[in-house]
C-alpha cells in the first residue's frame, strides 16, 4: 500500500484535482445558464438544453486549453530541470504527458458529444418557437426583430419561416464551424486508434495535424454571439411580472421591450496562451533541427542492429533519457524516438537502432551503401526527454531488471556507473550491482553482450569480480537451445553470448535470486529497478515486500517502477 | 506512407460513423424532430453499419488484433461472401447509406462521417484489399502413424547372446559399454 502512494500517489492526486475542476465548471455553468434571470426568456424558448449546451461548452474550454501542454516536450523539459529541487515524484508525473493527453482527449469527445446533442435540440426548438409551436410567450419572443425603428433586439436565431436547423447550423458562424471541427475531431480520434498509431504512425501522424483547423474553429466559435441574454433596460423588465402579458410589452410603461444582446466570445481567452506556447515548441523543434550534428562513428552491429554515434555542441545528457531523431533524407516531417546508450561522461552520445519498421529499415539501408568512414546522412536531433535515472547511484546495492527492449537504457546505466567507479566519484554509492537480463532470443542484443564483455574483462583486470553479477536468462529456449548447450557445456565461456556467465534458459526464480542478494548482503538498503513489463513489475514489488526486514540490521529492499 | 492498409482506418472511422449516424438518429426520434423519419432511418443504417464493421479484417501483413467478442460477427459477416469481402461493395453501400441522413440536422454529421469511411474504402478497394476474416487456427493434431498401435513384431537387435551378459570380471569383452555414468554418485 505505501508502495502504491509513493508510485502512484501524485498521479492519482492530479487525476482528482482535475476531475474535480471539470466538474465544477460543468455544475457551475449549469446553474449559472440554468437559474441566472437574464436567461429567463431563452429559456422559455429552449428549456433546459440551454444549460446543457453550456455546460460541456465551459468544460471544453478548460480541456482544450490543456490538450497542447502535455505535448510541448520542451516546455516539459524545462519544468523537469527547474523542478530539481522539488523531488523526482513531481518530475516523474511530466513523464505520463501522453496519457494525460489522451484523457483530456476523451474528455473532449464526450463533452464535444453531450454539447452537439444539446445544440441538435437547440436548433429544432429555436425553429418550433418561431412557428409559433410553444405559445404566445415564446412565439412574441421570436418575433423580436433587430430593428432600430421599432427599438428590439432579436432573442430567436431564426428570422425566418423557412429556416430549417439544418440551414440555421449552415448559416452562423457558430453551426458552421461547430461541424467542421466536430468532424476534425471525429478524424483525429479514428486515427488515433492504438491499431492505427502502432501499425501506421504516418497516418496519425498527418491526420493528428487536423488540430490546426479544430483550433482555428474553435475561436471563432463563438464569434457570432448566439447565445443572447437579456441586458437591463431603463425602466427595467420585470419578467416575472411581464412574461404573462407580452402582448403589452412597449405599451405598458412596467414592461418596457426586453433588450438583448450576444455574449462576448470567451473561448479565444482560454487556448491562446496554450496555442501560444505550442507554437514556441514547434519553432524551437525547427530551431533544433537546424543545429548541426556530425557523426562520431557508425557501426552496423549483427542482426541489423545500427549504432550511431553521435556529437552535438552544446548537447547534455543523464542516464536513461532518449532522444527523437529526424533524418530529412527519409521523412522531412517525422522524428522517431530512440533510447540512448551512451553514458554522460562520455563526450559523444550513442544510439543502437533497430530495423522495425519504414523508418529505420531505410535508414539502416541508407548507411549500409555509404563509403567507408564516410558521414552518415543530415540528421537532426531533439532532446533529451525524459527523467534520468539518476536514484540507481544511490542505493549501496542494486538489482537492475531489463527485459526485452527493456535492456536499451541498462546500458547508459552501466557504463555509467562504471565511469563513476572509475573516477571514484564520490555520488556513487553503489557497491555492488546485480544485473538481470531477460530475453526471448538474444537476436538484436548481441551489442549488449559484448557491452558486458567489456566489462567483464576489465573487472577482472582490476580484481573486482564481485562488482557486477549479472545473470541472463534466455526465455525462449528450445530443443536445439538445449541440444547446443548439451553438447558444449564443458566450454569455459557460454555459447550464446561468450561470457564467462552462463546463461540460464526459462524464467528467473526470484525467490532464489532475492534469497541470494539478501544473503549476500546481509545490512544493505537494496535498490531495485526494473523496465519491463507490467506483469513483471507487480512480481518484483511482491518480492520486495517479502524480503524486506523491518530491523534496520537486516536488508530492505525498494522498488522503483521505471518507465524508461 | 509505408505500407498502409487503409481499409484498417476506414473500418475505425466507419464504426464511430455509425454509431454516430445511430446517435443522432435517437435524438432526432426521441425529440419528436421534424424529418424524424430521417432519423429512424439513421438509427436503422447506424446500427447496421456498427454490426458489419465490428468484426476486424485479417491483416495483409502482420497480426491482427481482434475486437472483443467479434467471432460470431465475424462468422455472420463471411457468410455473404463476395459482398462483404469486397470493398467496392462496402464503399458504394456506405455511400448510399448516407444519403438520407443529409436531410435532417441530427443526422448530418454521421452522413459525412460514414461519406468520408466510403472514401477511404474506395481507396481500400483500388488497393486490392479485401476483408479476410480471423478465424481460430485449427491445428491439426499430431498425427502418429497407425502402426504405433500394433505391438512390435521384431525384438530390438541385440547382439548375440554369449556377448550380452556383461559380467562384472569380465568388462572388457562386454558388447557395450554405458555411455553416461547410471550410479547415483559417480
Amino acid at each position: 500500500m505505501g508502495n502504491w502512494i509513493i508510485n502512484h500517489g501524485l498521479s492519482a492526486f492530479i487525476l482528482v484535482v482535475w476531475m474535480g475542476i471539470n466538474i465544477f465548471l460543468f455544475v457551475y455553468y449549469y446553474l449559472f445558464y440554468d437559474q441566472g434571470p437574464q436567461f429567463e426568456y431563452t429559456r422559455e424558448l429552449l428549456g433546459s438544453a440551454l444549460p446543457w449546451a453550456r455546460a460541456p461548452a465551459a468544460v471544453l474550454n478548460f480541456n482544450c486549453m490543456l490538450i497542447l501542454l502535455p505535448v510541448c516536450r520542451n516546455l516539459l523539459s524545462l519544468l523537469r530541470g527547474s523542478f530539481i529541487c522539488c523531488g523526482r515524484t513531481m518530475r516523474k508525473q511530466l513523464d505520463k504527458n501522453l496519457t494525460f493527453h489522451k484523457l483530456v482527449a476523451y474528455m473532449i469527445a464526450l463533452m464535444t458529444a453531450v454539447h452537439t446533442v444539446a445544440h441538435l435540440l437547440n436548433a429544432e426548438w429555436y425553429t418550433n418557437s418561431f412557428q409559433g409551436q410553444y405559445g404566445p410567450l415564446a412565439g412574441n419572443l421570436s418575433m423580436l426583430d433587430d430593428s432600430s425603428e421599432l427599438k428590439t433586439t432579436y432573442l430567436n436565431p431564426v428570422r425566418s419561416n423557412s429556416t430549417t436547423p439544418t440551414l440555421l447550423v449552415f448559416t452562423t458562424i457558430a453551426g458552421l464551424t461547430g461541424v467542421v471541427i466536430t468532424l476534425a475531431l471525429i478524424l483525429m480520434i479514428t486515427s488515433s486508434m492504438e491499431v492505427i498509431r502502432r501499425s501506421y504512425y504516418e497516418v496519425f501522424w498527418y491526420t493528428h495535424h487536423l488540430f490546426i483547423i479544430f483550433f482555428a474553429g474553435l475561436v471563432f466559435h463563438g464569434a457570432g454571439r448566439i447565445v443572447r441574454s437579456q441586458q437591463v433596460t431603463d425602466p427595467p423588465h420585470n419578467t416575472s411580472f411581464c412574461e404573462d402579458q407580452p402582448e403589452n410589452w412597449g405599451k405598458n410603461p412596467e414592461c418596457p421591450i426586453p433588450q438583448f444582446a450576444g455574449g462576448f466570445p470567451q473561448t479565444w481567452m482560454w487556448v491562446i496562451g496554450p496555442m501560444i506556447i505550442y507554437l514556441c515548441e514547434r519553432l524551437l523543434r525547427f530551431i533544433r533541427y537546424m543545429q548541426p550534428v556530425s557523426y562520431r562513428k557508425i557501426v552496423i552491429r549483427p542482426s541489423k542492429v545500427l549504432e550511431l554515434q553521435l556529437v552535438k555542441p552544446g548537447f547534455k545528457m543523464a542516464v536513461g533519457q532518449y532522444v527523437f531523431l529526424n533524418c530529412p533524407a527519409i521523412s522531412q516531417l517525422e522524428w522517431h524516438p530512440f533510447t540512448m546508450t551512451s553514458a554522460p561522461e562520455e563526450d559523444f552520445f550513442s544510439v543502437h537502432i533497430r530495423s522495425v519498421g519504414d523508418w529505420t529499415e531505410d535508414l539502416i539501408k541508407m548507411v549500409e551503401n555509404l563509403p567507408e568512414g564516410g558521414q552518415g546522412p543530415k540528421m537532426a536531433v531533439d532532446g533529451p526527454f525524459g527523467t534520468a535515472s539518476e536514484d540507481v547511484f544511490d542505493y549501496e546495492v542494486s538489482m537492475l531488471v531489463g527485459a526485452g527492449i527493456g535492456v536499451t537504457p541498462f546500458a547508459s546505466i552501466l557504463k555509467s556507473i562504471w565511469y563513476k567507479f572509475k573516477d571514484s566519484d564520490p555520488k556513487l554509492r553503489t557497491k555492488r550491482i546485480y544485473f538481470y537480463w531477460l530475453c526471448r532470443e538474444t537476436y538484436a542484443f548481441e551489442w549488449f553482450a559484448d557491452l558486458l564483455q567489456v566489462l567483464e574483462k576489465e573487472m577482472e583486470e582490476r580484481g573486482m569480480r564481485d562488482f557486477l553479477t549479472y545473470k541472463l536468462y534466455l526465455t525462449g529456449w528450445d530443443q536445439s537451445h538445449v541440444n547446443h548447450a548439451m553438447v558444449h557445456f564443458d566450454k569455459d565461456t557460454d555459447i550464446i553470448t561468450g561470457l564467462k556467465q552462463k546463461t540460464s534458459y526459462g524464467r528467473p526464480n526470484w525467490d532464489k535470486e532475492f534469497e541470494q542478494v539478501r544473503q549476500e548482503n546481509p545490512s544493505s538498503v537494496v535498490g531495485t529497478f526494473l523496465c519491463g513489463p507490467q506483469a513483471l513489475a507487480k512480481d518484483l514489488e511482491k518480492k520486495c515486500v517479502k524480503y524486506s526486514e523491518v530491523d534496520p540490521r537486516k536488508t530492505k529492499f525498494y522498488f522503483n517502477k521505471e518507465n524508461f | 506512407m509505408g505500407k498502409i492498409e487503409w481499409a484498417m482506418w476506414a473500418n475505425e472511422q466507419s464504426l464511430a460513423a455509425g454509431l454516430i449516424y445511430a446517435t443522432g438518429g435517437i435524438v432526432g426520434v426521441a425529440g419528436q424532430f421534424r424529418g424524424w423519419q430521417f432519423a429512424a432511418f439513421g438509427i436503422a443504417a447506424g446500427v447496421f453499419v456498427c454490426l458489419l464493421e465490428y468484426p476486424r479484417s485479417k491483416r495483409g501483413k502482420g497480426t491482427s488484433v481482434e475486437r472483443t467478442g467479434q467471432y460470431c460477427f465475424t462468422v455472420c459477416v463471411n457468410a455473404f461472401g463476395p459482398l462483404t469481402r469486397n470493398y467496392y461493395v462496402r464503399a458504394f453501400l456506405h455511400a448510399a447509406l448516407c444519403v438520407p441522413g443529409g436531410f435532417m440536422l441530427a443526422t448530418v454529421l454521421g452522413c459525412v462521417c460514414l461519406g468520408i469511411a466510403s472514401l477511404i474504402y474506395l481507396s481500400a478497394a483500388i488497393h486490392g484489399e479485401h476483408w479476410e476474416p480471423i478465424l481460430p487456427r485449427t491445428e491439426p493434431p499430431k498425427r502418429v502413424g497407425d502402426s504405433i498401435k500394433e505391438p512390435p513384431q521384431n525384438p530390438p537387435p541385440r547382439p548375440p547372446p554369449e556377448l550380452r551378459r556383461k559380467k562384472a570380471d569380465k568388462l572388457e569383452t562386454a558388447a557395450y559399454d554405458n555411455p553416461m555414468s547410471v550410479t547415483v554418485n559417480e
